[in-house]
C-alpha cells in the first residue's frame, strides 16, 4: 500500500514552549487516519506542521514522495485541503464560500468563475447536502451545516489529501455520525486520503482505518484501532481507567467510561 | 441565485451608481452662491466666457474632480482594510496615516515654512508626514519574516496616538492663529486651488483603483483570514504588504490634499455592502463610486448652507453619514 503523506523525524513547535520531538509516521493513501491523544499532547501542533502553519525545526514531510517545503502554496493547495475546527465567521453566501475552493486553480486576470469551476462546486455542494442553502450566509447556518459547507469548500479544491481538525467538535451525535459517514464515503469513492484530529475514541475506533496516538509531543503508538485502543495504552496516555470491549456489530473496540464510585465497589469490572 | 443573475445584478448596481454620480455632478455644478440653471449650462460652457463660465470651469468642476478622487479613494481603501483586518471598525485613518500627515502639516505651520517657501509646502509636508508613518508602521509590524494583521493594526493605532499627542504638544506651544490654521487644515476641505495637485490626486486614485482591482479575488480569499487564505494557495503576506503600501500612499495623498475627511472610509463600504454584497469584485467599484457621490454631495452642502462662508466638509460627512448609517442599520434589523 502506498503512503500519501510520510513524516520522517519531524520536530517542530513554538519558540517558547511546546515542541514535538522526532515524529515519524505514514498516512496510507485512500485511508482514514485519526490522530488521538489528550489535550496538550501535540495533535494541533502536528497538524499545523503538516499544514505549513508552523515551520519544521528538523525532519521531512513528503506528499507522494515530494518534500513539502519544495512545493509552492498553490501546489500545496491543489494537493491538500484543510478543514479547520472553527468555520470562518464570514458574511459570504455558501456558494461564494465554496467557490473559494477554486482559488488555487484560478488564472491571473480571470475575473469570473469558469463554467467548469461552477460545475465542480455544485457537484460537491450536492455531495455534502448543502445545495439547498447555497444562497444563505455562512454565519447564519448551524454548526453542523457550517462544517458540511467547509468540507464542500475543501472538496472543491479537488485535493488528494483532506486534513480535518476535530470535524465533530461541538456537534450533536446525529451530525457527528453524518459528517464521519460522509468522510468515510468520500475517502472510499474519491480515493481520498484523510488525516483528522479526533477526540472521541469511540468515533475514532468506528470510522478510522488507522490511529496515531500522541502523548507529550511524541507518538505513543500507531496502528489499527484494535492495536491502539487498548486498556493499557489508554491508561498510560490519558491516565484514565476505562473499560474496553468490542462493538457487537462493527467488531471495533468500544471504550466505556466508568464513574469512580463503580470502580471502588466493583473492582471485578477490570 | 445563478451566477448569471448575480453578474446581471452587479451590472445594474454599477449602472445605477454611475447615473447617480452623473446626477450629483450636475447638482453640484448648478448649486452654489451663484445658482446656475441646468438648462443654461450647455450654452454657458459653449460660450467659454463670462463669470458663470469661470465659476463652472475654474471653481466647481475642479472641486468635483477632487471629490471623485478623494471620496472614491477613501471609501475603497476603507472597504479593503476592513476586509484585510476582518474588522468593521477599521478606516483608512486607523493605521496612523492621518496622524502622521497632520503632524507634518502642524510642523510646517508652526515653523512658518509655507510662508517662507510657498503654499505647496503644506500638502508636501503632510505627505512626508504620512510617508514616515507608513514606513514606521510597515517596518515595526512587517519588517521581519513573521507578520500578523493584528500586530499591524495595533502598531498603526499606537503610531496614531503618538502623532496626535505630538501634534497637541505643538499646538499647546504655538500662537492662537497657528492653532487656528492647524485646526482648519485638519477639518478638511476640497477647496484646492492648485490644479496640478488635483490632477495628481485624480490620476493616482484611478491607478490605485486599477491596482487594487487586480487583487479582487485575493481580497475575497483574505476575508477568511490570512492563514486560511494561505491554505488556498494565496501568498497572504505579500498581498497584504502590496495593498498596504499602495493604499497608504493614496490615503497620505488624500489627507495632504484635502485634510482629514472622516467617516467616508468607514460608512460608505458598510452601506455599499448592504446594497451590492461583499464580493470585492463588485464592492470595490461600487465603494469607489459611492464614496465619490457621498463626498460630492456633502461638499455641495458644506459650501452652500452658510454661503458665502463654508463649513468644514468633515462636519457634514460626520453628521449626514452618521445618521444615514444608523437609519440603514435600523431598517436592516427590522426587515
Amino acid at each position: 500500500m502506498l503512503d500519501y503523506v510520510s513524516l520522517q523525524n519531524v520536530s517542530c513547535g513554538y519558540s517558547s514552549g511546546f515542541h514535538l520531538k522526532d515524529i515519524s509516521f505514514a498516512v496510507p493513501q485512500g485511508k482514514i487516519t485519526g490522530i488521538v491523544g489528550p489535550n496538550g499532547s501535540g495533535k494541533s501542533t502536528l497538524f499545523k506542521g503538516i499544514c505549513g502553519d508552523l515551520q519544521l525545526d528538523s525532519g521531512i514531510i513528503t506528499l507522494q514522495g515530494q518534500n513539502i517545503t519544495h512545493l509552492s502554496l498553490k501546489q500545496k493547495a491543489v494537493r491538500m485541503a484543510i478543514v479547520s475546527q472553527f468555520v470562518d465567521n464570514c458574511d459570504m453566501t455558501v456558494q461564494e464560500y465554496v467557490l473559494l475552493g477554486r482559488m488555487p486553480y484560478r488564472k491571473h486576470f480571470q475575473l469570473f468563475e469558469s463554467e467548469a469551476d461552477i460545475a465542480i462546486s455544485e457537484k460537491f455542494m450536492q455531495l455534502t447536502n448543502v445545495s439547498a442553502f447555497k444562497d444563505k450566509t455562512v454565519h447564519t447556518l448551524s454548526g453542523g451545516e457550517q462544517q458540511l459547507v467547509s468540507i464542500a469548500r475543501a472538496l472543491t479544491q479537488q485535493p488528494q489529501l483532506l486534513l480535518l481538525d476535530e470535524p465533530t467538535a461541538y456537534l450533536d451525535i446525529s451530525h457527528q455520525v453524518q459528517i464521519l459517514n460522509l468522510i468515510q464515503k468520500l475517502s472510499h469513492d474519491l480515493q481520498l486520503t484523510v488525516l483528522l484530529i479526533i477526540h472521541d475514541l469511540n468515533l475514532a475506533s468506528e470510522f478510522c482505518d488507522n490511529l496515531v496516538m500522541m502523548n507529550n509531543g511524541t507518538i505513543h503508538i500507531t496502528g489499527n484501532p484494535e492495536e491502539v485502543l487498548t486498556y493499557k495504552n489508554i491508561e498510560e496516555v490519558y491516565k484514565t481507567e476505562v473499560l474496553t470491549q468490542q462493538n457487537p456489530i462493527s467488531k471495533k473496540p468500544a471504550v466505556f467510561l466508568v464513574s469512580n464510585k463503580y470502580w471502588k465497589t466493583q473492582n471485578s469490572i477490570v | 441565485m445563478s451566477m448569471k443573475k448575480k453578474h446581471l445584478q452587479w451590472l445594474i448596481t454599477i449602472i445605477v451608481l454611475i447615473l447617480l454620480l452623473g446626477a450629483s455632478i450636475l447638482l453640484s455644478l448648478s448649486i452654489g452662491e451663484i445658482p446656475i440653471k441646468l438648462t443654461d449650462m450647455l450654452s454657458i460652457l459653449h460660450s467659454k466666457t463670462g463669470m458663470e463660465y469661470s465659476v463652472l470651469a475654474n471653481i466647481r468642476f475642479p472641486r468635483i474632480l477632487l471629490a471623485i478622487a478623494v471620496g472614491g479613494t477613501l471609501s475603497m481603501t476603507g472597504a479593503v482594510l476592513q476586509g484585510i483586518y476582518r474588522n468593521p471598525l477599521v478606516e483608512p485613518y486607523t493605521l496612523g496615516i492621518s496622524g502622521g500627515a497632520a503632524l507634518g502639516v502642524s510642523i510646517c505651520i508652526v515653523m512658518q515654512l509655507h510662508v517662507l517657501g510657498g503654499a505647496y509646502l503644506l500638502p508636501l509636508s503632510g505627505f512626508i508626514g504620512a510617508l514616515i508613518t507608513i514606513f514606521v508602521v510597515y517596518f515595526l509590524s512587517m519588517g521581519k519574516g513573521t507578520f500578523s494583521v493584528n500586530k499591524m493594526l495595533l502598531m498603526g493605532v499606537m503610531i496614531s496616538f503618538i502623532a496626535s499627542s505630538a501634534m497637541m504638544f505643538l499646538m499647546s506651544i504655538s500662537k492662537a492663529e497657528e492653532v487656528h490654521s492647524i485646526i482648519f487644515w485638519i477639518m478638511g476641505s476640497l477647496d484646492e486651488s492648485n490644479n496640478s495637485l488635483i490632477n495628481l490626486m485624480l490620476y493616482s486614485s484611478i491607478a490605485g483603483f486599477v491596482i487594487t482591482y487586480l487583487f479582487a479575488h485575493q481580497l475575497n480569499t483574505l476575508r477568511l483570514g490570512e492563514q486560511k487564505a494561505r491554505h488556498l494557495g494565496l501568498n497572504s503576506g505579500l498581498t497584504i504588504r502590496i495593498l498596504f503600501i499602495v493604499l497608504s500612499l493614496l490615503t497620505g495623498l488624500c489627507v495632504s490634499v484635502a485634510g482629514i475627511i472622516g467617516f467616508v472610509g468607514l460608512i460608505i463600504p458598510h452601506l455599499i455592502k448592504q446594497i451590492a454584497g461583499s464580493d470585492y469584485r463588485i464592492l470595490l467599484p461600487s465603494s469607489f463610486l459611492g464614496g465619490s457621490i457621498f463626498i460630492m454631495l456633502c461638499d455641495t452642502v458644506a459650501r452652500t448652507v452658510i454661503s458665502p462662508n463654508e463649513l468644514p466638509i468633515g462636519v457634514i460627512t460626520g453628521i449626514i453619514g452618521g445618521f444615514m448609517f444608523i437609519v440603514v442599520l435600523k431598517i436592516k434589523k427590522t426587515s
